[in-house]
């Protein structure tokens, strides 16, 4: 098999290894696979953070009472643990895993843009200092919720502006996070890597990666008249001026809708990777996956007001955002049945990576099902902030972009470390959260169904025992994934030492080159035999 | 290793339990039915979709279950990598979801048309929300005031209180003064606000509408003649420290007890407070 | 910084080395909204904005005159070239939507929340209940009338009057830069300083006369950021479009004294089209506010 990638690397001086300082290698470093672990090292520690939140809210919500926690705290915490997860865990965990892959996959020497890249990793922890020293301050940390909604969410005190000016970094390093991953896939493809030929994680990125450069700076404009409206005395949220407060909430969904696919589209992509490797397999109508990518990607931009069916839109605007909505089922359909054609007449085998994948087929869809269902507005009038749609979003997160950030990072481990890692703890990891999981989140459609409201920190007594339950599998789940990061760090260190190939099925350029990925790959492009060797189609 | 433990059987005691009568209400499962014809039209809105969703979830999980079972590489599987893709399957995947959600929408959209349409009530009641009570104003009778956590409630609800909850009757759900309204009356809401957004939501009468600082949102509700009693519900947008202790309590009576309660309140309550124009 | 050391070939993709700039340059940003953060929680004057500001600005210099020299000393091959168009142009498209955020809220208040304040339609109770002698007509500062003069009224500024103007002036500079853009394809040097240096003083002017335009609508017609949706409205999209085209005219500045300096070639100049770029993005975003904010 030709290992261009690594037999360009032999002919080259020392300068191409890695620096041996600490300073030149993690802290000014150009490097996409060393950016790429810093992101996903930032995101492990922001999900354990955001993690930690979530188990004060569970802690409390255990059972009927204030037990632990004031009210004020408990919302800063709902408002928090959110922030931390979407932009904190889940956002820089799928940018991490396009530094480390995407230039390997499309036969790049690096990302397009490679200081600019640095920068948007750095902005980052700063900007998430800034945002949890508010926990320090004297008014508490923002207790509005994460949509932020005014007028309450003026009503915060010193942690405010810290908020707002964090939102307005983390979409600056967002911005320029994308404007690097659509650069280099449509600038950095090695020669004779069509678009036709890009693995799928590749396409999901680059649609991810409009949808970015489209929406945050919405998000950015809408907090930014957070802020005048808060200081400057302007009435962009107010009817006393003109203004409406549901003003707001159009323009933050319009960002807000389709930062949800932002979050499932690299799933997507990492999910239709990993089927077809171990089903020994091609994934099956590649041409519709990109297709269906690119429809959800556009109808996201048209759907955002099935956010607010509440808020007394006139009638055809709920018809309306009620009927595209329900059209995001199709396209999202074609991906499960695509999958599911993958599999069918496979050779399966079930490591990490596929246990991860096929799990989150199975609770991602029944996400999607309860999508469906608050997009029916007459229903979803008794589903809308309750607890039906806190399962409904957390399906779709956690065992949806959570499990496949999972997957994919137990798919290419090996690439990075040079090394297998544990099996059977890994499967111990797989087994424990996705039992703990749907013991977490299935109540909780019980509850909302039976009128529980969600961001209450004490609720009525007929709620107490699903709420026992879920805070069980909280504790449960919180607790397996303390064993993610000692098998990380056990492969790190050693073990097996990882083929070249490390998974029989797999296909890709990244897996072209020796493991672990030398630290410069790709310098010399690959040629147009192994691209085609590796292209998710065969040819 | 087909298993999905988690997911499936939580989908079977879903799907059981929906089945089974009367389950108990603590560990309630479903959507109340309510007391109006809105909430019943939309209960059974929200039952035809589900079982549409557990239909296709059968279909769907069934067809991957069989693939994991079946398509072992430990039971030596040969993989058919000539299955790139299928013009016709991919045609009917598509058309087939298509269908069943314009077999959705239908529905969906003469309940949605119904519940919009305001027309013809009988009794109007403003509705007002402040951090953290309503206010209840019925229009042009001369009669409004305030509604809050009852008492026993809110002491209970104190942090480590040491109060059990259990002992508190309706902990969190009761207030001093409900809402009243008669039975058989078709009744118009006007929501507003006097500081940030709250929703009012009662589930057995399937109402949620948003009470908006500054603007006036309408909904409306009859409860069935047959059907007086106290329905609970609470503040369904986030407000606030206090935003779980708002609760709503509707007490709906007979027309003629109605009557009589309104008198009563008519001379209780000072020369009329609302200002409604 | 990469070392002159480096042999580079062209034929391959120029990868830089680790570089101090960026973690500088978050170090900066972060300054920078510690500073804004003081400010608005009046924990410091507007003197904490400063550390925040001159380190960013050291950063910038410090990068581009690295992005520079590399250039200079010929490590970009076309393809690097093309990676920096393209991420300019890709900035360009997130800065158009920070102005459609923006644009938005007008085009909603105008459309929806003021008509709806008004009793438009199924709105009625709005009027009934609330804001009885609301007249729901734009140009508005809501049914409270906050802000504006002492009576709560004000004035708008007439767009046939230094808003033409200045169109003129912006539309004018559009046409400087592209005879600059030609002169320097046909190494035409001395009219490329000249339109160039035209363009830069034509956007100063702009900005210059925004000033004056600002103070009369501070001080004569009652229209101030805090005059009701109008006001917030207007200054929000005009004040934004102003802070664009100070940096678009500063950036003009370097590139004028960067071809004095002997900069660019007929064939490389990714610099100055960048910033061309960027000043037709300031101009079309000018005629659509022009359009929208002061005529119709
Ligand atoms: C990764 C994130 C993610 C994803 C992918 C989705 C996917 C979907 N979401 Fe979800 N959603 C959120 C994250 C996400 N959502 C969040 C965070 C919130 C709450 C925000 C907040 O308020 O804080 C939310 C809230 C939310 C609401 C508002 C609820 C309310 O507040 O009242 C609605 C309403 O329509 C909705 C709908 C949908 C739909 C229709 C989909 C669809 O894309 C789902 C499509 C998938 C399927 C349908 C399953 C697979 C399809 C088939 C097997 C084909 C056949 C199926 C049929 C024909 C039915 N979502
Ligand atoms: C990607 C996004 C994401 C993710 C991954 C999660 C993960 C989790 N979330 Fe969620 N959540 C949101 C996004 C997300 N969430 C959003 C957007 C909201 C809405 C906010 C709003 O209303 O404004 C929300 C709200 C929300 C609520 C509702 C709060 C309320 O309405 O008041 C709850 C309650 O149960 C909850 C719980 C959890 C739990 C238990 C997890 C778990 O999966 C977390 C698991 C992780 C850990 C537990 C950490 C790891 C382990 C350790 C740190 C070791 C120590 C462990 C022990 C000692 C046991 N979340
Ligand atoms: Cu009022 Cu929540
Ligand atoms: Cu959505």
């Amino acid at each position: 098999m030709a290992n261009s990638g690594h037999a360009a690397h032999e002919g080259h001086d020392d300068h191409h290894g890695a620096p041996k300082s600490f300073w030149q290698r993690w802290v000014v470093t150009t490097n996409h696979k060393d950016i790429g672990t810093l992101y996903l090292i930032f995101a492990g520690v922001m999900f354990f953070v955001g993690g930690l939140m979530a188990l004060v809210i569970r802690a409390e919500l255990f059972q009927p009472g204030l037990q632990f926690v004031d009210p004020m705290f408990f919302n800063s915490m709902t408002t928090m643990h959110a922030l931390a997860m979407i932009f904190g865990a889940v956002m820089p965990a799928w940018v991490g895993l396009a530094n480390w892959m995407i230039p390997l996959q499309v036969g790049a020497p690096d990302m397009a843009l490679p200081r600019m890249n640095n920068f948007s990793f750095w902005i980052m922890p700063f900007a998430f200092t800034l945002l949890l020293s508010t926990l320090f301050t004297g008014s508490g940390a923002p207790a509005g919720g994460w949509t932020l909604y005014p007028p309450l969410s003026l009503q915060g005190g010193d942690s405010f502006p810290m908020a707002i000016f964090a939102i307005h970094m983390m979409g600056a390093s967002s911005i320029m996070g994308a404007i690097n991953v659509i650069v280099t896939i449509m600038n950095m493809r090695a020669p004779g890597m069509t678009l036709l030929r890009m693995p799928l994680f590749c396409w999901t990125w680059l649609i991810t990666a409009y949808l970015l450069i489209l929406v945050m700076p919405v998000l950015a404009g809408a907090v930014t008249m957070l802020l005048t409206d808060h200081f400057f005395g302007t009435s962009f949220f107010s009817a006393a001026g003109g203004g409406d407060p549901v003003m707001y909430q159009h323009i933050f969904w319009f960002f807000g809708h389709p930062e949800v696919y932002i979050l499932i589209l690299p799933a997507f992509g990492v999910v239709s990777e990993i089927i077809p490797a171990f089903s020994r397999k091609p994934l099956f109508g590649y041409e519709s996956m990109v297709y269906a990518s690119a429809s959800i990607g556009f109808l996201s931009f048209i759907v955002w007001a099935h956010h607010m069916f509440t808020v007394g839109m006139p009638l055809a605007g709920q018809l309306f955002f009620m009927l595209t909505t329900m059209l995001i089922a199709v396209p999202t359909g074609v991906k499960v049945f695509n999958w599911s054609a993958t599999m069918w007449k496979g050779s399966l085998s079930f490591e990490p990576p596929m246990l991860f994948a096929v799990a989150f087929l199975f609770l991602f869809t029944i996400g999607g099902f309860s999508g469906l269902m608050l997009s029916i507005v007459p229903a979803d009038f008794q589903y809308q902030d309750s607890y039906f749609v806190v399962a409904h979003f957390h399906y779709v997160l956690v065992p949806g972009a959570i499990f496949a950030i999972m997957a994919g990072i137990y798919y290419w481990l090996p690439k990075w470390s040079g090394h297998m890692y544990n099996m059977s703890l890994a499967k111990w990891h797989f087994w424990l959260s996705t039992i703990f999981v749907n013991v977490l989140f299935f109540p909780q459609h019980f509850l909302g169904l039976a009128g529980m409201p969600r961001r209450i920190p004490d609720y009525s007594v007929q709620f107490a025992d699903w709420n026992m339950v879920s805070s069980i599998g909280a504790f449960g789940f919180g607790l397996s994934q303390l064993l993610m990061p000692y098998l990380v760090w056990q492969c790190v260190r050693g073990g097996a030492a990882a083929k070249a190939k490390a998974w029989e099925g797999a296909r890709g350029l990244e897996w072209e080159v020796p493991s672990p990925a030398p630290y410069h790959t790709w310098e010399t492009a690959p040629d147009e035999a192994t691209i085609i060797h590796a292209s998710p189609t065969g040819h | 290793m087909l298993r999905k433990p988690g997911s499936l059987s939580a989908v079977a005691a879903f799907v059981a339990a929906l089945a089974a009568p009367a389950a108990h209400a603590d560990w309630a499962l479903n959507m109340p039915r309510g007391v109006t014809t809105m909430s019943q039209q939309i209960y059974s809105l929200h039952m035809t979709i589900f079982w549409w969703c557990v239909a296709i979830a059968v279909f769907v999980f069934g067809w991957m279950i069989t693939s994991l079972v079946k398509f072992r590489h430990s039971q030596g599987a040969v993989p058919d990598t000539q299955m790139l893709h299928s013009t016709k399957a991919e045609v009917i995947w598509t058309i087939i979801p298509v269908v069943i959600l314009v077999i959705l929408a239908i529905p969906a959209a003469r309940t949605l048309i119904h519940l919009e349409d305001a027309s013809g009530t009988q009794l109007t009641v403003k509705i007002t929300g402040y951090q953290w009570k309503w206010q209840y104003e019925y229009l042009d009778k001369g009669v409004s005031y305030f509604s809050t956590l009852s008492r026993d409630s809110d002491a209970a609800r104190q942090l480590q209180s040491g109060v059990d909850p259990k002992t508190i009757p309706d902990y969190l759900l009761s207030v001093d003064n409900p809402l009243v309204v008669p039975v058989g009356t078709k009744i118009r809401l006007l929501l507003t606000s006097q500081d940030v957004i709250h929703a009012w939501w009662v589930p057995d009468l399937a109402v949620k509408k948003d009470a908006i600082p500054g603007f006036v949102n309408e909904a409306w509700f009859e409860v069935q003649a047959d059907k007086p009693g106290t329905y609970r519900g609470q503040c369904a947008e986030l407000c606030g420290r206090d935003h779980g202790f708002m609760p709503i309590v509707v007490v709906a009576k007979t027309p003629a007890e109605f009557e009589a309660w309104l008198k009563t309140q008519q001379q209780a309550s000072l020369p009329a407070a609302p200002n409604a124009g | 910084m990469s070392s002159k050391s480096d042999s580079h070939d062209a034929s391959t993709y120029y990868v830089p080395h680790g570089s101090p700039w960026p973690i500088l340059g978050s170090v900066a940003l972060f300054t920078l909204m510690i500073g804004a953060v003081s400010f608005m929680n009046e924990w410091a004057g507007g003197w904490s904005f400063l550390p925040g500001a001159l380190l960013l600005a050291f950063m910038f210099f410090g990068w581009f005159t690295t992005v520079i020299n590399e250039n200079e000393q010929g490590m970009y091959n076309l393809q690097v070239d093309k990676s920096f168009r393209m991420g300019m142009m890709w900035f360009i498209m997130s800065e158009l939507m920070f102005f459609a955020a923006f644009f938005g809220a007008l085009f909603y208040a105008r459309q929806l929340s003021v008509p709806w304040i008004g009793g438009d339609g199924v709105k009625i109770f709005n009027k009934l209940l609330l804001w009885q002698d609301f007249n729901a007509a734009w140009p508005t500062n809501g049914p409270a009338k906050l802000g504006g003069h002492a009576d709560h009224s004000f004035e708008t500024i007439k767009a046939f009057s230094l808003p033409a103007i200045n169109t003129a002036i912006l539309l004018t500079s559009g046409v400087t830069i592209t005879i600059a853009h030609h002169a320097l394809r046909e190494g035409n040097r001395k009219v490329l300083g000249y339109a160039l240096a035209a363009t830069w003083m034509l956007g100063f002017l702009f900005v210059y006369l925004q000033g004056t335009e600002y103070h009369e609508a501070y001080t004569e017609l009652g229209l101030k950021l805090s005059t009701g949706i109008y006001g917030s409205t207007f200054f929000m999209l005009t004040g934004f479009h102003g802070l664009h085209v100070s940096i678009g005219a500063i950036m003009l500045f370097i590139i004028w004294l960067r071809c004095m300096r002997g900069h660019f070639t007929p064939t490389r100049h990714f610099a100055f089209e960048a910033v061309a770029w960027y000043w037709h993005f300031v101009d079309v975003v000018w005629l659509v506010l022009f359009v929208f904010v002061y005529w119709i």
